[in-house]
C-alpha cells in the first residue's frame, strides 16, 4: 500500500522535528528515560530501601519503566494526534489512522533505543539474559504495542468531539503508572492482596502482566524471585483478546472519521 | 456513471450543526438546554452534477455559498449528510498549499513529505524532485528549514510540489493567486498543461477572469444550491449581475433615507447622424442616448456611461462630472445624450450600462446591461480594443 510509505515518513518527521534545534538533538530522547530511572534508582531504590528487597534493583526498574513508557507514549501520542495534525486533516484526503498509527512507530522507535541501553546495561554488568526467557521480551512488547494502539486509535477520534479526553488521559495514565509493578515488586504486591479475587483483578491489566513479562524476560537477578503462575499463558490470553479490541478500536475510529474535518 | 465521468455529484446535501459549547462541563451544565440551541445550516442542498474526464470546471458563488464545502466533499475530505459522490481515477486535493509542511523540517524533507500526503511515492518524488526545486526556484534555501522561508517562498514550494503531483483529478481551492506576477504566470501555464494532457481540473475561485479564461464550465452556487450549470461567460455574467443587484439593493436603502427617487429608465444607441443602431463598424462614433427621471427636484446630479464586456468586466466609462459639465436640476423625466466620438472597439459583443449619482458621489441608480452593441469583427485583429493596424516596414524579399 502507498500509505506505508507516508506512513514512514510521519514517523520520520515525528522524530525529526521533535528535537531538531537543540544542540543534543537526539540525545535527549534517551536522556528523559535515564533521569527518571536515576530518580527511582536513588529515591526509591536507596531512600526508601527498595534496593535491599529487589536484587539489580537498576535493572529491574529499567526493564518496568521502558515498556510501561511505550504504553504511555502511544496512548498520550495518539490522544493528541488527530487534533495536532487538524490542518492537515481539515485540507487533504488522507486515511486518517496514519496519524495515530505513526505515533505508534515513533514509539516503538524510541523503544528500541531504550532496549539498546538497556542490552549493553545487562551486558556490561554480566547479567544478559539468554535461552527461553528471552521469548517473554517480544511478547510482552506486542502486548503491550495492541492495546496501546487500540486504545489510542478510539482516545484519539473521541478527543476530537470531548477535547476533555486529552487531560483525563493524562491523569489517567499516571493512575496506571503505580497500577502496575514498576518501581515496587510482585513479592510486596503478593504480599498485601490474598489470592484470588483480588489478585486476579490486579493481574487483569495487561500492562502489568506487560511489565512482569519484561521483568521476567531481562532481570536475571530476578529468577528465584516469585512471579505469577502461567505467565506466558495470560500473555497469550491478552494477546488474543486485545486484537479482538485492536479490531473494534479501528472500527470505532472508522465510524467516528466521518466528522472529523468539520469538528477540528 | 458514463465512461467518461469522472466525478458524479447525486443528491449531495450537507447539514453542519454549528453547536457553542465544546467542554464535558458545558454539555452538562446545558445539557437541556443545548438540543433546543442547536443550530442547523444547510451549506449543500440537494446538489447533483456529473463531471466529465478532462473538461475544467469553476465553481463560483458569492462567499458563504458552499463552494468550499462542495468541493472537500467531492476530495472526501467531508462526508455529505445525504447523497453520495462517486469518483474515479487518482484525486488530488490542493485546498490549501503547504497544509502538510512541518515548520521545523528542511524543504527537502517536507518536499517528500507533502508529496507523499498528496499520494507520491518515493521513487515518483526522486525521479521529479529536481523539477520540484527548479519549479519553485529556491534551489538555494532547499536544505533550510521551512520556518525561515519567506510566505512567498513557502506558497511557492508547496506548489511546485502540487503540480507535479499526477493526478487524474485536480481539485484547486483560491491557489491560483499565489506569488509574484512570473510565478503566476507559471502556475497557469502548468494548469493549462493540464488541461491539454487531458485531465480533469475542479477550481473553486473569486477571479472570474480566471474562470472565463481556463473553464469550460461553470457551476454558480447559492445559498448551497446549484443555480446555473453552462457555460463561463453565462455564469460570470449572471453572478455579476446579481453583485449589482446586491450593490444596489444596498443603494436603495441608503436612498430610501435620503428620499431620493432617480431612475435612469432607458439608453439607446445611435450613430453619428442620430440613427438607432445595433451594430457598429468599427472606428466609427457612437452616440448614447439615456433617459432619466426624478419625482422630486434633483440638484447637483451626474450622468454616467460605460462600457463592459459580456462577462462584465468594465472596458470604459465616462460621466458629466469628469467632463466638467454641470447639468441643471432635474425633475421629471429628461433625455441626454453623451456623444463618443472616436470609439473603437474589437469585433465583439458589447454591453452599455448607464447611472444617475449626486456631485458629491453616491450613486442613486444603475441600469447594467440597458443596451448591447455587436462590432462586427472583420478578422484582423483580436480583442476588445480596435485599432486602424498596417504593417510599416515592407518585408524586403517581397518588395515588387
Amino acid at each position: 500500500m502507498a500509505y506505508r510509505e507516508l506512513l514512514g515518513l510521519l514517523v520520520r518527521r515525528e522524530l525529526k522535528a521533535r528535537f531538531k534545534d537543540s544542540v543534543l538533538g537526539f540525545l535527549w530522547s534517551l536522556l528523559r528515560p535515564l533521569a527518571l530511572l536515576i530518580v527511582y534508582y536513588v529515591a526509591i531504590g536507596k531512600f526508601l530501601g527498595a534496593e535491599r528487597a529487589i536484587p539489580d534493583f537498576a535493572i529491574y526498574i529499567f526493564a518496568g519503566l521502558t515498556i510501561w513508557q511505550l504504553f504511555a507514549e502511544i496512548v498520550s501520542g495518539s490522544t493528541g494526534s488527530i487534533l495536532g495534525n487538524g490542518g492537515l486533516i481539515k485540507k487533504v484526503y488522507l486515511p486518517r489512522e496514519v496519524f495515530p498509527l505513526s505515533v505508534v512507530g515513533s514509539s516503538l522507535f524510541n523503544l528500541m533505543t531504550q532496549l539498546t541501553i538497556l542490552a549493553a546495561a545487562v551486558i556490561a554488568l554480566g547479567r544478559a539474559p539468554t535461552g527461553q526467557r528471552l521469548l517473554y521480551l517480544p511478547l510482552a512488547i506486542v502486548v503491550v504495542v495492541v492495546y496501546a494502539t487500540a486504545l489510542g486509535l478510539v482516545l484519539a477520534a473521541v478527543n476530537v468531539y470531548l477535547r476533555d479526553v486529552q487531560y483525563l488521559v493524562e491523569i489517567a495514565l499516571m493512575v496506571l503508572f503505580w497500577g502496575s509493578p514498576v518501581v515496587y515488586s510482585w513479592r510486596l504486591v503478593s504480599g498485601v492482596v490474598e489470592q484470588g479475587w483480588m489478585e486476579q483483578a490486579y493481574l487483569a491489566n495487561p500492562v502489568t502482566v506487560a511489565v512482569l513479562g519484561m521483568q521476567r524476560a531481562v532481570w536475571v537477578a530476578g529468577t528465584e524471585e516469585p512471579f505469577p503462575p502461567g505467565l506466558g499463558t495470560r500473555l497469550l490470553v491478552m494477546l488474543a483478546i486485545g486484537t479482538v479490541l485492536l479490531w473494534l478500536g479501528q472500527r470505532v475510529f472508522a465510524r467516528l472519521e466521518g466528522n472529523f474535518a468539520q469538528e477540528l | 456513471m458514463s465512461d467518461t465521468t469522472v466525478i458524479s455529484v447525486r443528491d449531495v446535501s450537507k447539514r453542519f450543526v454549528i453547536r457553542k459549547d465544546k467542554s464535558l462541563k458545558e454539555r452538562v451544565v446545558n445539557a437541556a438546554l443545548s438540543r433546543r440551541h442547536r443550530d442547523d445550516f444547510w451549506a449543500l442542498r440537494d446538489v447533483s452534477f456529473d463531471i466529465a474526464a478532462g473538461s475544467t470546471v469553476g465553481l463560483i458563488g458569492p462567499n458563504g455559498s458552499g463552494k468550499s464545502t462542495l468541493l472537500k466533499t467531492i476530495g472526501g475530505i467531508i462526508q455529505p449528510t445525504t447523497g453520495e459522490v462517486l469518483r474515479r481515477g487518482r484525486l488530488a486535493a490542493l485546498l490549501e498549499l503547504g497544509a502538510g509542511f512541518h515548520p521545523d523540517l528542511t524543504g527537502r524533507d517536507n518536499v517528500y513529505l507533502n508529496a507523499s500526503i498528496l499520494g507520491l511515492s518515493r521513487r515518483q518524488t526522486d525521479a521529479y524532485f529536481d523539477a520540484i526545486v527548479d519549479f519553485s526556484g529556491i534551489e538555494r534555501f532547499i536544505d533550510s528549514q521551512v520556518k525561515f522561508y519567506s510566505s512567498g517562498m513557502y506558497v511557492r514550494l508547496a506548489f511546485a510540489v502540487a503540480v507535479h503531483v499526477d493526478p487524474d483529478v485536480l481539485l484547486v481551492d483560491e491557489v491560483l493567486s499565489v506569488g509574484d506576477e512570473p510565478f503566476q504566470r507559471k502556475c497557469m501555464d502548468r494548469i493549462k498543461t493540464f488541461q491539454r494532457d487531458g485531465r480533469t481540473i475542479v477550481f473553486v475561485t473569486h477571479a472570474l477572469e480566471q474562470v472565463v479564461e481556463l473553464c469550460d464550465r461553470a457551476l454558480v452556487l447559492e445559498d448551497g444550491r446549484v443555480r446555473f450549470d453552462g457555460a463561463p461567460r453565462d455564469a460570470t455574467r449572471l453572478l455579476r449581475e446579481d453583485f449589482d443587484a446586491m450593490r444596489l439593493e444596498h443603494q436603495e436603502d441608503s436612498q430610501a433615507a435620503q428620499h431620493l427617487d432617480a431612475r435612469v429608465l432607458a439608453v439607446e444607441l445611435l450613430n453619428a447622424s442620430g440613427q438607432p443602431i445595433q451594430e457598429l463598424p468599427a472606428g466609427a462614433g457612437l452616440r448614447i442616448k439615456v433617459t432619466v427621471e426624478s419625482s422630486q427636484p434633483l440638484e447637483d446630479w451626474v450622468l454616467g456611461i460605460g462600457i463592459d464586456s459580456p462577462t462584465g468586466q468594465n472596458l470604459y466609462g465616462t460621466n458629466t462630472q469628469y467632463l466638467g459639465v454641470p447639468l441643471s436640476p432635474l425633475a421629471g423625466r429628461r433625455t441626454l445624450e453623451i456623444g463618443l466620438d472616436d470609439l473603437s472597439l474589437g469585433g465583439g459583443q458589447y454591453h452599455v450600462h448607464a447611472a444617475i449619482a449626486l456631485w458629491s458621489g453616491p450613486e442613486l441608480h444603475r441600469l447594467p446591461g440597458a443596451a448591447s452593441l455587436h462590432v462586427p469583427s472583420e478578422g484582423r485583429s483580436i480583442g476588445v480594443l480596435g485599432a486602424r493596424a498596417r504593417v510599416l516596414t515592407p518585408d524586403p524579399q517581397r518588395v515588387p
